[in-house]
């Protein structure tokens, strides 16, 4: 790729506008929930773009995949957390009124922010760890970083 | 719990429905973000124990009959996904942890040679995402949420499978032969719920239960039904749609066999019960035929059938996954009664066939460690060399076989004696017949373990404590069941009317 200085730079350039779109998604989650698996594709979309354009290795230097393995688990951690959490402050578990008992509209916002935020890391994670999986045959994830 | 004090009336008791798949929900991430091969094995294993109290304590509140709601995210039903336990589930839950935490202990050493160390974390995080999900089938009242949870255990159990490829490559082929299969199965049980949902709006068990009697028998309930008993009963492995299930018997790690056998296959029986008999009325009449003209024919072929094919097996593992096919055939059977006889029959077996399978496989799993191997000829003579090994192997066998004395006997009894009272002498006579065969196959296990000289040059020594143990429980509670009947049989009845329930006295 090393010629294509058109695709290297306009790829450059949209790496940033495509992750500022996704923040945008995911929270905007707080006014249209649901914005965790949309936003985690697209942040997804900019590693994958980068990937493909410059090398495996240049995006695994910037997003290493054993960072990639424990962000799966921290998403769904931070989901199940979440319920949890508002499970000891005595509501049913994912009952996010629970955050503020006095107003539980705003707690609401507080635990879909929350899980949405668990859900976008995920699918961000398995997505570039899916694409890893593709394009490092043979395995380039070395198993000792588990 | 002091925080809890400025808030309302839940306690942690009250909780207990949702922690219950919780807490392995939970600890599969975190062994992943821990990364500790020390810490790993530890974790997995608290939270079973912790899983597996939660199930005695649930089943206990409900053994009476009486049922616990816990609404998501307090949204009330049929809303909001409830998880609902009655004393049917709660007996599956209690299956499903027991047999995880004894399998766990086990596991240990087994694990640590079939697998490379590196992949120890990832095994445990997979073991409690199957643990999960199956958990999460068996609480849940709400349609949509079974199907989640099966994906989350059926995912976790092709990695698990595919894991036994570092013993044998053939696991990968397997592993991908179960996910096809499983997402076929999966796939017709969604679209199943899609018919339901487009004929009644609603997902909630309980309610849609109450709409389908409503509107009473049509096209989409019936195509509903249709799909639902064929998705489940590739996941069940109901007997022309037993094809993944030996060679992913065969192929994976033998702890995941033995979880899995135990566990898995009774669990989509669970929900084939619980959707063809409170969901769908036990009276609707296209239902009856299909239980009576489709089921109850394959039970019996898969009873004969998948018993004539293990006896000429030569791999001691593979026929314990052909006779599983057949012990299905008995709780299909049991089901197609639709008495209340009949599904205790069912409830029971599935417990007894899960203790006497677990047996037998952690068996196969400890000579498989000694022996490299499970194949007749390479575990001939080892009766000598491993009595220990050996003698729970027997216990087992003859559980498998239903010799009195075992939990093996007291539900094929029971379900004797429901075809008896249906007036169905000739299925009796053929499940008797059908024990006959498996007299044969365990027979064969025995005369190569015990009349069989060993391998000449092979020197075994007696499996490690932390393996034998375990073993040795389950084999002790296949006695102990078949001696204190009332306990088993109690649940399951009660279990079976809970069921039942559902369609008030209409049998």
């Amino acid at each position: 790729m090393r010629h294509h200085l058109i695709l290297r730079v306009i790829t450059k350039m949209l790496v940033g506008a495509i992750m500022l779109f996704a923040f945008y998604v995911q929270f905007h989650g707080d006014f249209s929930p649901g914005g965790g698996f949309q936003a985690g594709v697209i942040m997804a979309v900019a590693f994958i773009l980068y990937g493909l354009v410059f090398s495996l290795q240049d995006v695994q230097h910037v997003f290493p995949p054993w960072l990639v393995h424990k962000l799966i688990a921290l998403g769904v951690l931070l989901y199940a957390g979440t319920g949890v959490v508002s499970m000891f402050l005595g509501n049913s578990f994912l009952d996010y009124g629970a955050f503020t008992p006095e107003h539980p509209s705003h707690g609401q916002h507080y635990g879909i922010f929350a899980v949405e935020l668990g859900v976008g890391i995920t699918v961000t994670a398995v997505m570039v760890a899916i694409y890893y999986a593709f394009a490092g045959r043979p395995p380039r994830l070395s198993d000792e970083e588990w | 719990m002091s925080v809890e004090a400025t808030q309302t009336a839940m306690t942690l008791t009250d909780h207990l429905p949702v922690l219950q798949v919780v807490v392995p929900l939970v600890t599969a991430p975190l062994i992943v973000l821990i990364g500790s091969r020390r810490l790993t094995w530890t974790l997995a294993f608290v939270a079973s124990v912790i899983s597996f109290a939660i199930a005695i304590l649930l089943l206990m509140q409900v053994i009476d009959g009486s049922v616990i709601s816990y609404n998501i995210g307090g949204w009330a039903p049929p809303l909001g996904i409830e998880y609902r336990v009655d004393a049917a589930n709660a007996f599956v839950l209690l299956l499903v942890t027991g047999i995880s935490t004894v399998v766990l202990p086990y596991a240990r050493e087994s694990v640590r040679s079939e697998i490379p160390a590196r992949h120890h974390t990832l095994f445990y995080a997979a073991f409690m995402l199957c643990l999960t999900g199956l958990l999460g089938v068996a609480i849940t009242g709400d349609a949509f949420n079974v199907f989640v949870f099966l994906e989350i255990s059926s995912l976790s159990t092709y990695v698990l499978i595919s894991m036994g490829s570092y013993r044998d490559k053939r696991a990968l082929t397997a592993s991908y032969d179960y996910l096809i299969m499983g997402t076929i199965g999966a796939t017709f049980f969604v679209i199943g719920l899609g018919m339901l949902y487009m004929a009644t709006g609603t997902l909630n068990m309980a309610d849609l239960a109450e709409r389908i009697a409503d509107q009473g028998s049509n096209r989409t309930i019936r195509a509903a039904f249709a799909f639902i008993v064929v998705g489940m009963g590739l996941k069940v492995a109901i007997y022309p749609l037993h094809l993944w299930l030996p060679n992913a018997y065969t192929y994976a790690p033998s702890a995941v066999t033995t979880f899995l056998a135990a566990t898995a296959t009774k669990v989509a029986i669970y929900v084939l019960l619980r959707f063809t008999l409170s969901i769908f009325q036990p009276n609707f009449l296209f239902q009856v035929n299909t239980l009576e003209f489709i089921i109850l024919p394959f039970a019996i072929l898969a009873m004969f059938a998948a018993s004539f094919i293990a006896i000429f097996q030569t791999d001691f593992k593979r026929m314990l996954a052909y006779s599983s096919i057949a012990q299905i055939g008995y709780m299909l059977l049991g089901i197609s009664l639709l008495s209340e006889n009949g599904l205790t029959a069912t409830v029971a077996h599935l417990f007894n066939h899960g203790i006497t399978k677990a047996t037998l496989f952690m068996g196969v799993g400890i000579l498989v460690l000694r022996a490299g191997g499970s194949f007749y000829n390479r575990i001939q003579g080892m009766g000598e060399t491993m009595p220990w090994t050996s003698a729970a192997i027997v216990i087992g066998g003859l559980s498998l076989i239903g010799v009195p004395g075992t939990a093996g006997f007291i539900s094929k009894w029971v379900l004797i004696e429901a075809t008896i009272e249906k007036g169905w002498w000739p299925v009796s006579v053929l499940i008797v017949l059908s024990s006959l065969l498996a007299v044969i196959y365990v027979w064969r296990v025995i005369e190569t373990l015990y009349l069989k000289a060993p391998l000449a040059g092979t020197d075994y020594k007696e499996a490690p404590l932390s393996m034998l143990i375990p073993m040795w429980i389950l084999a002790l509670a296949c006695i102990y069941f078949g001696f204190a009947t009332d306990v088993t049989i109690n649940a399951a009845r009660t279990a079976a009317q809970g069921l039942l329930a559902g369609s008030a006295g209409m049998l």
